[in-house]
């Protein structure tokens, strides 16, 4: 494999984990809230058909983000509604909405099955381009993958270097404890679930304005469960969030490479490899075995080891709020 | 104020007793506006919703191969949503369960393979539904373990778990089972004719099949209502720390919970090879493990009520294969009208519910 292959390579998976870092980080704002939105896949499927729709219609890339974030805030009030409203199952109502939206844009997606359309245009940065390796990797893409560098440092330094971020980390751990000093969980819940669902909408546009241009039946079929296992993959932080997205970008941009040498296994095997690594991932933070391992660690190697691999999910995900 | 941790599990069916009639009201409601919702979607789509049921009716039960098409359909749906009233009545959401059919239909296909034209054909029929048990069940005892042990929300177990089978039937067909000559997503080479379970003339449907489904519903309907077994397992699901300290063995329960749903998918698994496919496919599981969550979730885990419904949306998937050439819109408005009628079921639930709070505050 010589050089440029490589390059090659990694440029194919940073297009291929864009939508997911969308996608990704979109879902652990809602986590990190208390909030689970199962819905990702149907999310993504619709806001993908009807941001596709939008931009069709008016020849606007701009106006097709725009509604396919519009759909995915509202899928996302209808899961906050049933969940922090009318405190029905999280579960129930997103996966129910994960079957439904998905249907729906097939449904009303087919007047625009393989109609071609306007597609987020390639936007070079002049000088940074030419730099060797870097610039081809990184300074050749369009405004949508420097948008989501630039969502990721945004929502690092949110969560984890502001008051507001402390808060909405805290909604999602202690809410009883927030709400005693005086933050409105319900109302920050909404905010929080509705701006996640947006990003997973713009994720959906992602795929059919950018990386898929186009729309087909069950065009981005996948994507939203791999997005809710690299969330959990990411130990619900951001970037780790987003580190998961380009891993997932690497194994398929290479499962594509090698799938002229190893002819007998379908590329289709290799994007399982996200869930086992969930499963695996969830299994070493989830039990108490890893606990006792650490325990035998010298002692100031245990506290940045344990910080470094302990990634428990937001310990009031999924519960409901009473708040009155 | 208090957290409620409950409401991440499914109800139990004794929060129904209280006040039917407002209940009532609400899903009448739900159904109305259900209704509504569909009629906008499908005049949107330029169709008059009254063409589209009659169309869907027709698609259904217009011909006798149509009809015993839904049986077809109905058979892993009943199967699916039978075991899965053990998992929800645990207050588990077992999302594994399209995972449970596949790994089912693999099993099945491997013991077919393995010993057809060495032992009788019949005997290998049943050894291939016994190994789909199996099969279905280990695979249901993987995400109970990942669930019991590994302390893992059992909704992303089964999830990861459901991808992880899928990869293995593909990988199955286009490696070590693929045809003679090329791998396709068509599926392994057909069974013999021997292997294929009896069906009704030329039709899809098979009896022996539907009376299997049909044996296992009525089990779990007893189960539920008549044994200590069931008793206990709701006692698990309603409250599991309660149950644990008056001495039901909640371990054991809920992984059994996970045991009994994953064999039942896994027979659905095998019958869709022995019944209906003839072959292994990548699309083994048709999706109707999902749709059987979304049967049991409308009929609020009520085992009575699987048979009308599976029924019901069996006769939607079915009767919407001829829309795309009866009225030239996407078959896919069966799951569109199927996931409507569940949302706004669950809306009203939680509608209901809180109307009913606010009432007693007052």
């Amino acid at each position: 494999m010589d050089f440029n292959q490589l390059i090659v390579i990694l440029a194919t998976a940073i297009a291929t984990a864009t939508p997911l870092v969308f996608a990704s980080i979109g879902e652990t704002i809602t986590e990190r809230a208390g909030v689970i939105n199962l819905s990702a896949e149907g999310t993504i499927l619709l806001s993908a058909m009807t941001g596709f729709a939008a931009a069709y219609a008016t020849n606007n890339v701009l106006a097709g983000f725009l509604a396919a974030a519009i759909v995915g805030a509202l899928i996302a009030l209808i899961v906050a509604v049933g969940a922090i409203t009318l405190k029905q199952s999280q579960i129930a109502i997103g996966f129910v909405l994960a079957m439904l939206c998905g249907d729906l844009s097939s449904f009303l997606g087919n007047p625009i099955v393989l109609v071609p359309g306007p597609t987020v245009p390639s936007l070079r940065i002049p000088i940074l381009q030419d730099i060797p390796v870097l610039g081809p990797l990184l300074f050749q893409s369009d405004a949508l993958v420097y948008a989501s560098y630039l969502l990721m440092a945004l929502t690092w330094v949110y969560f984890y270097r502001t008051r507001n971020g402390l808060l909405l980390r805290s909604i999602g751990e202690q809410p009883a404890a927030a709400f005693a000093r005086g933050s409105n969980v319900v109302r920050m819940r909404y905010f929080y679930a509705l701006l996640g669902g947006a990003l997973m909408g713009i994720a959906g546009a992602a795929f059919s304005l950018d990386f898929k241009a186009g729309w087909s039946h069950r065009h981005t079929a996948g994507y939203g469960w791999i997005a809710l296992a690299i969330v959990i993959f990411g130990g619900w932080n951001p970037l780790r969030a987003a580190l998961g997205s380009y891993l997932f970008g690497i194994l398929q941009s290479l499962a594509s490479v090698a799938q002229s040498s190893i002819q007998n296994v379908p590329t289709q095997v290799f994007s399982v490899a996200p869930f086992v690594l969930m499963i695996l991932v969830l299994v070493l933070t989830s039990g108490e075995w890893l606990d006792r391992l650490l325990a035998y660690l010298p002692a100031a190697w245990r506290r940045p080891i344990t910080r470094a691999i302990h990634a428990p999910p937001p310990a009031a995900l999924g519960k409901a709020f009473e708040q009155d | 104020m208090n957290e409620n941790s409950k409401t991440t599990r499914p109800p139990g069916a004794s929060a129904l007793s209280l006040r039917v009639s407002r209940a009532a009201y609400y899903q009448l409601g739900a159904l109305l506006i259900s209704l509504l919702f569909m009629a906008l979607i499908v005049i949107f789509s330029g169709e008059s919703p009254l063409r589209v049921v009659s169309s869907l009716w027709d698609g259904a039960f217009g011909t006798a191969d149509q009809f015993a098409r839904v049986l077809a359909t109905l058979t892993p749906l009943l199967l699916c949503a039978s075991g899965l009233i053990y998992t929800f009545t645990a207050g588990l959401y077992n999302l594994g369960v399209e995972g449970q059919i596949v790994v089912g239909a693999v099993a099945t296909t491997w013991v077919l393979r393995a010993l057809q034209n060495q032992v009788p054909a019949p005997l290998v029929i049943a050894l291939g539904i016994i190994a789909g048990m199996a099969g279905g069940m280990l695979w249901g005892l993987l995400a109970g373990a990942l669930n019991v042990y590994g302390k893992i929300s059992e909704i992303f177990a089964g999830l990861g778990l459901n991808f992880v089978a899928q990869g293995l039937a593909i990988y199955l067909i286009f490696g070590p089972w693929k045809r003679p000559g090329v791998a396709s997503m068509s599926g392994t080479e057909p069974f013999d004719e021997s292997l294929w379970l009896g069906r009704i003339g030329q039709t899809e449907a098979s009896p022996v099949a539907l009376v299997i489904a049909l044996v296992v519903l009525i089990i779990t309907i007893v189960v539920m209502r008549n044994t200590y077994y069931g008793l206990r397992l709701k006692a698990v699901g309603q409250n599991p720390r309660a149950a644990f300290i008056l001495g039901i063995p909640s371990t054991r329960l809920l992984l059994s919970s996970f045991a009994i749903c994953g064999a039942f998918a896994g027979i659905a698994g095998a019958l869709q090879v022995v019944a209906l496919f003839h072959r292994l496919i990548p699309s083994i599981s048709s999706s109707l493990g999902f749709l059987a969550l979304l049967v049991v979730m409308l009929i609020s885990f009520n085992a009575l009520w699987i048979l009308p419904m599976a029924f019901f949306f069996s006769g939607l998937n079915v009767g919407s294969l001829q829309l795309p050439m009866a009225l030239r819109l996407e078959s896919s408005l069966a799951g569109v009208i199927q996931g409507t009628l569940v949302l706004f079921a669950l809306l009203a639930r939680g509608l209901s519910e809180r109307a009913g709070k606010i009432k007693r505050s007052q």
